[in-house]
Parts: C-alpha cells; structure tokens; sequence
C-alpha cells in the first residue's frame, strides 16, 4: 500500500539557492515501522540535499532490496530511482555511473544487503572506487524477513528472539578501510548533526564514498541484549570529532582551536573542517584510521565521524580516462565508425 | 609405401586434420595454411578443436577445402598431418580409406598403427629443426612451418601467395619474414625430394571466393556492437565469448578515441563475475548508454535472476551468448547450441526473451548492432546466441557492411521538451498500443519524468502496488508487447526444393552450411526436402506457416534435448509425432554426413528397425 502525502506545505518553509524548500526533496510517506532508524536517515538525506542545492533530477537513487532499500521512495521525489536486486546495487550503479558521470549517484543499502548476498559486489565497488555515495543503513538484523541476525550482528549480541550470535560481526568501515576505500564514515541513525554533514562531504568527495550508519531496528533488535540497539549505541558510541561542512560559497563564520582542526578543500571548492576530538586519529592515514578503528571495536566501542579521507582520491572515470563527455551523450556520429573503415578491414581479412 | 586400396584423388575438394600439441605455435602455422588456400580462390572451413588447456594437450585443426563451397563440416579426414605421438593412434585411424597419414619420423612409427589402406608418408620435421636451428624456441616453432612448406609441395600449392602471406602477417616484424619463409622452403625442398609431388589429392587456382573474408565469429560480433553504438561494456571472462571483448576493445581504441583530449569514448569493465557484468549492463541502459554483455553457458546462468528483472521493469539489455558444452569442467572448449531453453526462458517468474540466431560472420555483425536498435525499440533482454564453433573459428564470410544513410532506433525515450508538451507522463502506460512504453533517462527534466525503477510490483505510474488486478494487467500488456516483437525480429529464410514434398528441414545457427550440404546429398539420391532456417524466437507467422505445411519437419540442432524442438512445441503446440529430431552434441560440429545419415533413417520407409534416440543423436556411431 502506498501513501499519499499531504500537498499542504508551510509557506514559509526556508529556500535553498535553487529556490526549492526541502518539500521539494521529499519522497512518498514510509511504510516502515515507527521509529525506525531509516525513517531519520532518509531525513538526513533530504536535508543534506537541500542544503547542498542539488537539482533533484541530478541524482540517481539505487538500492539492493530489505527495508534499506526501500526508502529511496521516501526521499527525492524528483529523482530517478532503481530498486534493483538483493545484493547487487553497486553493479547496476557501476553501470549507470559509466553511462552519465554527471549525476550524483546515491546508493542504500542494508547490512544483509552489502555484508551477505552483496559482499562480493561490495569488495569491488570500493575497489574500483567508483564515484557514488554508499550509504549502508546498518541494524544487525533482516528486518524484512522478520528478525534473522545479520552479518554485521556482533558476536554474542541478541536480537529481540533472545539468542545470542554465534559469529563476529563484519566491521564494513573496517573492510572498506582494508579494500582501499577513499572516503569512511561512520555515524547514527539518531544523531543528525553529525550524519547531516558527513553525508553533505560524502557527496562532494570524488569517488567511493561509504557511511556506515548504525540504524535501530526498532521491531527486531532494539532489546537491551543487541549491540545495535539505541541504548548500547549511546553508551558505547565515540565520535572521531565533530565535521562542519562549508559549501564552497559560504563564508567561513566559526572559529576552533586551530591545533585540533583540520580544513579539507573538496574538489568543488566546498571545505570539510574536521575538529578532532580522538588523539591518537590522523583521518588522512589510512594505517592510522584502521589502527584506531580497531582499537575501539576492542573496546567493544564504536567509533563514529569521518574515519578515513583520501584527498588524492582518483575515481574510476579518471583511472579508465574515459571522456569528459557523458557516454549516454553521444550520438552516432561519435559511436559509429561508418562503412569506410568497414572497408578497410574487409580487406585486411582477405 | 603401398596401400591395398586405391590412394584417394581430388582436386580442390578434401578434408586434412593436423594433430598438434596445444601451446607449440601451432596455430599460426595452420592459418597460414588455411589462407593460403583461401588466397587461392578456394572456399575453406578451418576449424580448431582444443582442449581446455594452455599447453600440452592434443589439439587439432580440421582444414575443410570444397570447390562447391560448402563450409560446414563434411566428416571424415582424407590427409592428417600428425607430429603429435599422444594422439597418433586415434588420428591414423580416424583417416578415410585411400586417405595419407603425414607424420614426423624422426622417431619411427609404431608398427601397430600402421594401416595397410592408407598412404603413409614421413617427414623429419624434428631432425630438420635440430640441425637448423640452436634455439630450443625456434626448433618447435618452425617445425610447424616446415609441415606448411612440405604440404605446399604435396598439394601443389602456389608457394608465392605463401611467401607473400608470411610477409603481410610479419609487417613491422621484418626481420622474421625471411627465417620463416626459409622455414617453407625446407619443408617444401624435402617434400619434392623424397615424395612424388603432388600427391592425389592437389589443388588448383579458382575463383570460387569473390569478395568474400576469411573472419571469425567474434570479431564480428565485437565489430557489430562497436558499430552499433556500445559504449559502456562490461563482461567476465569465459571461454569462448572472451574474443568478442578483445575484438570491441581492439576496433574502440582504434576509432573511440575521442581526438581533442585523447579520452575514451567507451568505457569496459572487467566485471567480478557475471551477475554484476549484467548489472552494470543494466545499469547503463537504465541511464541511456548502449550496454552490452558477452557471456557463455554458466554466466548465462548466473544472469537469470537480473534477466527477469529486466523484462519486468523493460530495460534495453544486450547479452551475446557464445554457446559451448556444459557446466564446470565440463567441455568448455567444444562447440554446442544448448543454451536455447535457458535463454529463451531465464529468470522466475513468467518471463521470456529476444533470441537471434546468427549462422554467419556477416550475420554476427549485423545482428549484433540490430541487436541495440531491438533493445531500445522494445526495452526488453536481447540474447543472441551463438556457438564456439561460428565464434571461435575462422569463418568464409560475406564482407562487413554498414549503411551510412541507417541511423540508430533509440526507442521511445523522452526529451525534456517532450516532457513539457505532454499531459502526463506514466512509465509504464501504453499510449500506443503497441505494449511497449514511454521512458526517460535519469536527469532529463528538473520535475517531470522522474520514475522509480523496480520489478513487477508497480502501477502504470510506476508507483508501488500489489493489486492483483494491476500486477495481472501489466501482465497482459507485457504478452502485448510479445506480439510487437514478432514483427521487429528477423524472419526465417525458407528455401523451397521445387519439388512436391511434405517434408520439410529446419535448422539455426551454424547448423546452416551442413544441413544445406546435406539436403543436396539427398537431393542426389531423389530425396527432396524444403528447408527453413529460423533466425529468432520469438518466432512469427511464417514459421508457424511453414511448418504447418508440412507433414513433418527434421529440426536439426546440436544438443541432446531437442532444445529449439521443445520451444516449438511450447509456442505453437504443434504435436511430437510431427517434428523430429537431428542431434549432434558430441562437442564438434555438426557434419554433413551425419545429418544425411540421420535424416536417411527417419524419412518414412526407411525406418525399418526400431530407433533409439540414443543410437540416432550419436549418429549411429558415425564420427560426426
């Protein structure tokens, strides 16, 4: 069942430079549970977009399928959106992506999605550092089927059935660190101050570009026994510092010590300003960023922020100098060859 | 050395196999062969059997040559030239009576194999390297252009369009031209030193090739896709499709660059494995590039489950199937047409899909960029299915060609400006009537046009339902556009015997050159069949017609489960009892003689004993 939205909008709601209000980013109304931590992400996401004025139809929204992959629905209205296959978003985003580099590619997925059935496509799309925001909306469990534990279910947590998970749990900013990904986040469903910007710097970093966000299960595991409920996320929770995003037009009005704050200019012109609260984090050193990283999930903590930032990050349209010109843009002149070439190699085969 | 039976003669018109071992160097020599026949004006009809393997096994190249021109396989082999001992028995034997065995006799030959109806010739070819050449590289490279000189004495082939073929395949390589040409020379010295030449089996100058090219199956298929208009391809390599990248890859950096900044205007990815090359397929298609994949039988089989969903959410998909045996370790390097079942159906749900069935090079091109247009015309999975056999070998073709004045049928696809003019825009509506929609790219229009892409559960507005009556119609608009496609895809080609006959022939693929050689036989002997050749499914009208008008119809295919059989039977009802089958699925090419003997023993009369389906798709133990 699909639910209409009511059309009625504050008429003073805020204009982006676009001239659009965050109405304008919405979607259709989630059919998720209440509470749900995606409900806020894609919040996140609408936010983050209109801030940033993105034209709605310059992104694409891909999602594999589970609740995750669902909210695409919910959010950017105005965007093209393609739910594909369990487990194989990135690849139909790897092709989309070689089609048109002129979008912004904004892929959902869950943690069955990406860390079972879609692990191997995961591997190669960070590999292959394709230019596209992931964002994995992480709660431990498969909602949609009704609770089972997921890869990324630490071990020993239980869900809402009571047993508890045999396995260790798959860290995906850990294995994205690994697989050489340019760009790790970690955050919150229910922290929007710090999702909002990291999301913000995830789309104006080029190349792959993962957030992994913990997000409660509100349904199936958010019992006090599970690792990925709202209580132990916020007692366990350590966030790298705080992240100000700086569209590239905005004056740069806060001030922070500047011994513990770090400015990266984006490729747009955009700035990220890092304000580092861990000690031991250089989020500029991947060796670092693991060890860090490691080091917290040892703990039994979770650390959240940005966690890793290539600045020479080199997507894959560059790697493979594919043409400045969107491929999807070409016409035949471009694409066919004509038959005097045909000509040419008929003779060389006889 | 005598034979009882008389030693066979022929001009231009025999079969020789040479009995390699897989990574000697072999397989140029063998072309030079080949083309230099194919120089002469002679049809020929190279065609490789190897191992899966890098080096050591047996490998073989069966060289056909028929004045008459006929191209598929005939069965049997008349001269072999054998320098490999660990197929030697299988080889002598496999020889015709009269036939020559050609062999290197350095080492003497094992009394056992010795045939008394055969001419049995040798040749030194290791002692001849040994004392020619130092280099252990060079001794087993040119003992294979050795056995290439010594034949041109043999047959009596021109040794100028030799020397001068060797000169055009070293361009830029010079310095190599002349110690292979010496090579020649040596073999050919040696074979009129010590052999009447020619032998009976010779051949002559002709004019029977024309304009005609000598290319394999995949190139074409590369060249077809880059003409068509691919610019974003993606694939996972397997055995035998991986030649159609290569041959995208090799025209595309020839012609796709683009001049002022140097860039590519194409981009190929080399995929994880086959579910995400389909994927990125889709994903570009969605997104308004020509995409395309090229796959064989196991990722055929991987691509189902993504296969579905492009039928269900109407997404333009190429998929280049070159059709081998088997799974696993199956026969990965043999030839066969067993894909159609899984092509014509793949994915759950109710599904089906676009098959063509190239037969030539010449149709590979063609197909394979017609292949795009039918996409985008009728934004559903396009399969064009060929084999290792028209893939992977050597195939005497109608020259490449390309109208200038066609211009690409991108489809009903929607402009910003269309956008603004229209009332209102559904994805999946059908405004035409045809069954088949309007779409839009991503990014086309700042607020209309945008659509969520997912698989059946969807509204004519593309929004989410699970209504019965909504899923069923969708359903039934789908079959619609079942019947649209009918009147897009390549007919048949039917050709009448001129006489009176009730029955009939229908073949595909590269089942074509030997079923057509086959009828003649029969024609010989007073049998007269007519024939169609079914270009793709689904079918139309006239292949029902066709084989409505016949009392039985011989559907000759290489696999064991009458595949395309069972289609037929599956989209028109027509009863078992009217077509019968022809089999081959031993890994090689279906032959001439086989389909004759096959046919012999099915036409009415003749069917005195008891058939087993066993004994007939075997061929009745007739090497096929």
């Amino acid at each position: 069942m699909s639910y209409q939205k009511p059309k009625f909008r504050h008429p003073d709601l805020a204009v982006n430079e676009l001239g659009f209000t965050k109405a304008d980013y919405e979607g259709s109304l989630s059919t998720l549970c209440a509470g749900c931590g995606h409900d806020s992400i894609s919040g996140a996401i609408i936010r983050a977009c209109h801030e940033l004025s993105i034209p709605p139809h310059k992104i694409a929204k891909l999602s594999g399928i589970g609740c995750s992959s669902k909210t695409p629905n919910y959010f950017l209205g105005r965007s093209h959106g393609f739910n594909s296959v369990h487990g194989r978003m990135p690849c139909v985003a790897t092709g989309a992506a070689m089609a048109n580099r002129d979008l912004l590619y904004l892929g959902i997925s869950g943690d069955g999605d990406t860390a079972s059935i879609g692990m191997g496509q995961f591997a190669h799309v960070v590999r292959r550092n394709l230019n596209m925001v992931y964002i994995v909306m992480n709660n431990g469990c498969y909602g949609l089927t009704k609770g089972q534990d997921s890869a990324t279910a630490d071990e020993g947590s239980a869900s809402k059935k009571g047993e508890p998970n045999l396995f260790p749990g798959i860290d995906l900013a850990g294995l994205a660190l690994q697989l050489g990904a340019t760009f790790v986040a970690r955050s919150f469903s229910g922290d929007r101050e710090q999702l909002i910007p990291l999301i913000k710097a995830a789309m104006t970093h080029r190349g792959f570009a993962l957030i992994d966000v913990i997000s409660p299960c509100v349904t199936f595991n958010n019992n006090p026994e599970s690792t990925k409920s709202y209580e132990f996320f916020r007692d366990h929770a350590e966030a790298t510092g705080t992240v100000d995003f700086v569209p590239m037009r905005e004056e740069i009005k806060t001030r922070y010590p500047a011994d513990s704050t770090h400015e990266v200019t984006m490729h747009d012109g955009s700035v990220i300003r890092l304000h580092k609260t861990s000690q031991h984090l250089n989020p500029f050193n991947r060796v670092s960023a693991m060890r860090v990283l490691d080091e917290h999930r040892n703990k039994g903590d979770i650390l959240t922020g940005l966690i890793y930032l290539d600045r020479n990050s080199q997507e894959l349209h560059e790697l493979m100098q594919t043409s400045q010109r969107p491929l999807n843009e070409l016409g035949e002149d471009d694409l066919c060859p004509g038959n005097r070439l045909l000509k040419n190699i008929n003779a060389a085969l006889r | 050395m005598t034979s009882r039976v008389k030693p066979l003669k022929s001009v231009n018109d025999f079969v020789i196999k040479f009995a390699n071992v897989n990574g000697t160097g072999s397989a140029s020599a063998n072309k030079l062969f080949a083309k230099a026949l194919f120089r002469m004006g002679l049809p020929v009809c190279p065609k490789n059997i190897f191992p899966s393997n890098i080096q050591g096994l047996p490998t073989w190249y069966e060289v056909r040559v028929s004045e008459k021109g006929y191209l598929g396989r005939r069965g049997g082999v008349d001269i072999v030239l054998s320098v490999n001992p660990q197929s030697m028995p299988q080889d002598i034997q496999e020889l015709e009576p009269g036939g020559y065995f050609i062999y290197d006799n350095t080492k003497p030959l094992d009394l056992r194999l010795i045939r008394n109806d055969v001419t049995i010739m040798g040749i030194p070819l290791t002692r001849i390297c040994n004392e020619q050449y130092k280099d252990p590289r060079q001794r087993q490279l040119f003992k294979n252009v050795i056995y290439v000189g010594a034949l041109a004495a043999l047959l009596d082939m021109d040794f100028a369009v030799l020397t001068a073929l060797v000169a055009d395949q070293f361009k830029g390589k010079e310095k190599l031209i002349l110690p292979n040409i010496h090579a020649l020379e040596l073999g050919h010295k040696y074979a009129k030193e010590h052999f009447d030449c020619p032998i009976g089996i010779r051949v002559e100058k002709s004019d029977k090739v024309g304009d005609k090219i000598l290319i394999d199956g995949n190139t074409a298929l590369g060249l077809g896709a880059l003409y068509g208009g691919a610019s974003v391809v993606a694939w996972y390599p397997i055995t035998p499709s991986t030649s159609v990248i290569d041959a995208f890859e090799k025209y595309a950096k020839r012609v796709r660059i683009d001049p002022g900044t140097g860039r590519k205007n194409y981009a190929i990815v080399q995929a994880e494995d086959e579910l995400a090359a389909i994927g990125m397929v889709i994903g570009a298609s969605w997104n308004g590039a020509r995409s395309f994949t090229a796959t064989s039988g196991p990722g055929l089989s991987l691509m189902g489950e993504f296969l579905g969903l492009a039928y269900f959410a109407e997404i333009p998909t190429v998929v280049f199937d070159v059709q081998r045996a088997g799974p696993s370790t199956g026969m990965p390097t043999r030839t066969q047409q067993s894909d159609i079942l899984a092509a014509a159906y793949a994915s759950h749900g109710d599904t089906k899909h676009v098959l063509l069935f190239p037969s030539t090079p010449k149709e590979c091109f063609d197909m394979g960029a017609q292949a795009f247009d039918l996409a985008d015309r009728l934004q559903t999975p396009i399969l064009l299915l060929s084999d290792l056999d028209l893939g992977m070998n050597d195939n005497m073709s109608e020259p490449l060609v390309w109208d200038d004045s066609k211009e690409y049928d991108r489809g009903k696809v929607l402009s910003a400006d269309d956008l603004d003019a229209m009332e209102k825009f559904g994805r999946y509506m059908d405004v035409d009537g045809d069954g088949i929609c309007y779409r839009t790219y991503p990014g086309t229009h700042p607020d209309k046009g945008a659509f969520f892409t997912r698989g059946s559960s969807r509204d004519e507005m593309a929004v989410y339902t699970e209504k019965g009556e909504e899923y069923e119609e969708n359903m039934h608009r789908l079959l619609a556009k079942w019947e649209t496609i009918k009147s897009y895809v390549p007919g048949p080609e039917i050709i009448l015997c001129g006489a009176k006959t009730d029955t009939a022939v229908l073949y595909f693929g590269t089942s074509e050159e030997s079923s057509r050689e086959a009828l003649d036989y029969l024609a010989e002997e007073g049998v007269h069949l007519d024939a169609m050749r079914v270009r793709a499914f689904p079918f139309n009208k006239e292949v029902e017609q066709f084989i409505d008008e016949h009392e039985r119809v011989f559907v000759i295919e290489q696999n064991r489960d009458a595949q395309l059989r069972t289609l037929l039977m599956a989209e028109f009802e027509f009863g078992p009892h009217k077509l019968k089958s022809v089999l081959c699925f031993d890994g090689t090419p279906i032959s001439a003689r086989n389909i004759r003997k096959q046919i012999k023993q099915l036409l009415p009369g003749n069917n005195v004993t008891p058939l087993h389906r066993e004994k007939i798709a075997s061929g009745a133990g007739e090497k096929s």
